[in-house]
């Protein structure tokens, strides 16, 4: 992964956004075809980069989404390669016609970066939350959905985008992510999700800002209560890893899944169509927003209130193996921490050999 | 340039052969978007049979002329159109709509070679013309790139959000053309949801605007000609055209958006295309 334009140490101030600019100002360097497009949001989505550095290789089509994804597929058919920019909330629903017919149907080599995904522009209000985006654009035929866990991810998918011919749909946030990976070198792959840790207790599936939590509680997990925890950054949602999934339903018989989107037709329905295809049975959590809008905050309180920051997937990782968090004040009023065992032993009592 | 009157009359032949097969076709499938593919009909045989730089032999060739037909219903006259031009088999015209066909009601890029764009989905034409022509000045590969929008797909906000680009990345190597039929599937434009002032409409949108009667080869290859020269404002053409033009039964009745043959209306249509023909190359004849 050569040329990169930024150091780890300025990744952590830099919003994933800027780091999605820079990456395409690298891109352009390298291949005239190309190009940059967005619908009045070059400074918010940082695709203002590549407008510097190539105005000539740089369309703003104003606030007009359908114009926007019209306008790259015909670029495209002409042997372009338009990477189109808006926020995710309008990029999956504003313009879905144009991104069905004239870009998935016609299998084009247009690029989607939708921006501030999730509620990570939660101060924005409920109605620019992109909690459906995924749903949406899974469904579109010949339609690569990535959704990155940090800067360094988003640097290496849009340059597999950039690799890959026909439509990508990359999904990051508005930025200020904290950082999961040390550099760029770690082996992404399209198609290919990522262990972040060794576990074979439970396993936490999670993409996009929910990876961190999800490390964090790995870790919280083995420290507290000895429990394995096994993370897997399953940052492409289609074409989904089986491999990875299904080896975690044999090795770890529990699965917990967890996006910053709704429970329906995400990360989480992606991963339970894989098990329920497979035959294999094991327990199962889906985090994220249940079938509702969520508050206005800051992103990382939003994460907590809607049950997908570390603390929760904690306590669904306990509730799963039938383990509880307890505090007991002892005889010196001081709170300790214990583990309460549920009455029956989960895995003695139940022989997963049969059913995996 | 005027044509001659040979060019004329040979320019009515091939609109008059377009019109017959796309009824053939029609028939074949047992119904089709008629109004409105004749009503296109002079207009796209003046273009794929005299201006287009399209070489059907070399369909794919980079630096070819570009049209959209963003009016993606009227299938049965493209699909007459390309078997013309040698790009579908004229036996195949017979499976147009049947299952496993590789002709629908809206001809379909992916299974047709030649054209451009899967349209249908209205108001989708405009943008991805001018994505080509943007393109085009990116590669450095001049072209022509034309757009054939329906009057009512007007009524889709997509269109503006295109031509108000066309006009601010001065796209004057696009042409926009409307066919201006005055009927839409469920009535008269004026009574579904009113287009006028039309043409003043475009000219707010920053486009030079050539009015221009659809259905006169000469008057048609004029404004045809002007649109092209253009250099300071993107044009945009509206045809003013006749629904079914050409059969007596169809002609300005809206109900022939689509509609069902059968034999006794296909004869019928058949003489009164023949009857048209002769009318028209009368003229061509008298004014050429």
């Amino acid at each position: 992964m050569g040329g990169m334009n930024y150091t780890a140490v300025e990744s952590t101030k830099m919003a994933t956004a800027e780091i999605f600019g820079k990456t395409l100002v690298e891109l352009g360097e390298k291949d005239p075809r190309v190009v940059a497009l967005t619908a009045d949001l070059a400074k918010s989505t940082k695709i203002g980069d590549f407008m510097k550095r190539f105005p000539e290789r740089f369309f703003n089509v104003g606030i007009a989404e359908q114009n926007l994804f019209g306008v790259a597929a015909g670029m495209a058919k002409a042997g372009l390669i338009p990477f189109a920019s808006t926020f995710s909330v309008f990029a999956s629903m504003r313009a879905t016609d144009q991104l069905h017919t004239d870009i998935c149907y016609q299998n084009v080599n247009v690029k989607i970066i939708g921006t501030h995904g999730g509620t990570s522009f939660g101060q924005a209000g409920s109605t620019h939350h992109a909690i459906e985006d995924i749903a949406m654009v899974r469904s579109l035929v010949n339609l690569k959905v990535i959704v990155p866990a940090d800067g360094y991810e988003t640097a290496n998918a849009i340059r597999a985008a950039y690799e890959t011919d026909g439509p990508v749909y990359i999904r990051i946030n508005r930025g200020f992510d904290q950082t999961v990976y040390t550099g760029e070198d770690y082996g992404f792959q399209l198609g290919k999700g990522v262990l972040m840790t060794e576990g074979d207790d439970v396993t936490i599936i999670a993409n996009g800002s929910c990876v961190f939590q999800a490390i964090q509680a790995a870790r919280a997990l083995e420290h507290d209560y000895g429990v394995h925890a096994r993370v897997i950054n399953l940052h492409t949602i289609k074409p989904i890893d089986r491999d990875i999934i299904l080896q975690a339903v044999e090795e770890t018989r529990r699965i917990i899944t967890v996006e910053d989107h709704t429970v329906l037709g995400g990360l989480g329905t992606a991963v339970g169509e894989v098990i329920l295809d497979s035959g294999h049975a094991c327990a199962f959590k889906k985090l994220g927003l249940n079938d509702h809008f969520s508050a206005i905050g800051f992103h990382e309180d939003l994460m907590s209130i809607n049950g997908i920051d570390t603390e929760h997937i904690i306590e669904a990782s306990l509730d799963m193996i039938k383990r509880a968090h307890v505090v007991e004040i002892d005889a010196d009023g001081r709170a300790t921490r214990a583990l309460k065992f549920d009455d029956r032993n989960f895995e003695a009592e139940i022989d997963w050999t049969d059913e995996v | 340039m005027a044509l001659s009157k040979a060019e004329w009359i040979e320019l009515e032949h091939k609109a008059s052969e377009l019109r017959q097969l796309t009824l053939d076709t029609c028939n074949w499938a047992g119904s089709a978007h008629m109004g409105g593919s004749l009503s296109s009909a002079d207009f796209l045989t003046l273009l794929y049979h005299k201006y287009l730089n399209f070489d059907p032999k070399n369909y794919t060739d980079p630096k070819r002329d570009r049209c959209i037909v963003s009016k993606g219903h009227i299938g049965v006259i493209l699909a007459a159109l390309f078997a013309q031009l040698g790009l579908v088999d004229k036996e195949d015209l017979k499976t147009f709509n049947l299952t496993g066909s590789k002709l629908g009601m809206h001809l379909d890029s992916n299974k047709v070679k030649g054209l451009e764009a899967s349209t249908g989905s209205l108001g989708h034409g405009s943008s991805l013309a001018l994505g080509d022509a943007l393109a085009a000045r990116v590669l450095n590969n001049p072209h022509k790139t034309w757009v054939l929008l329906g009057d009512g797909e007007c009524d889709e906000g997509s269109v503006w959000e295109a031509a108000m680009a066309t006009a601010h990345y001065k796209a004057t190597d696009l042409i926009t053309v409307v066919d201006r039929n005055r009927a839409m599937i469920d009535g008269p434009t004026e009574d579904v949801l009113a287009l006028e002032p039309f043409a003043d409409k475009w000219r707010a949108f920053g486009f030079e605007v050539i009015e221009v009667d659809g259905h006169h080869m000469q008057k048609l290859s004029d404004a045809m000609e002007k649109a092209m020269a253009a250099k300071e404002k993107p044009v945009c053409i509206i045809l003013d055209t006749i629904k079914g033009e050409g059969i007596s039964f169809m002609a300005g009745d809206y109900k022939w958006h689509y509609g069902a043959m059968d034999s006794e209306k296909y004869a019928k249509a058949t003489q009164d295309l023949k009857d048209y023909e002769a009318k028209r190359i009368a003229r061509a004849e008298q004014e050429g």
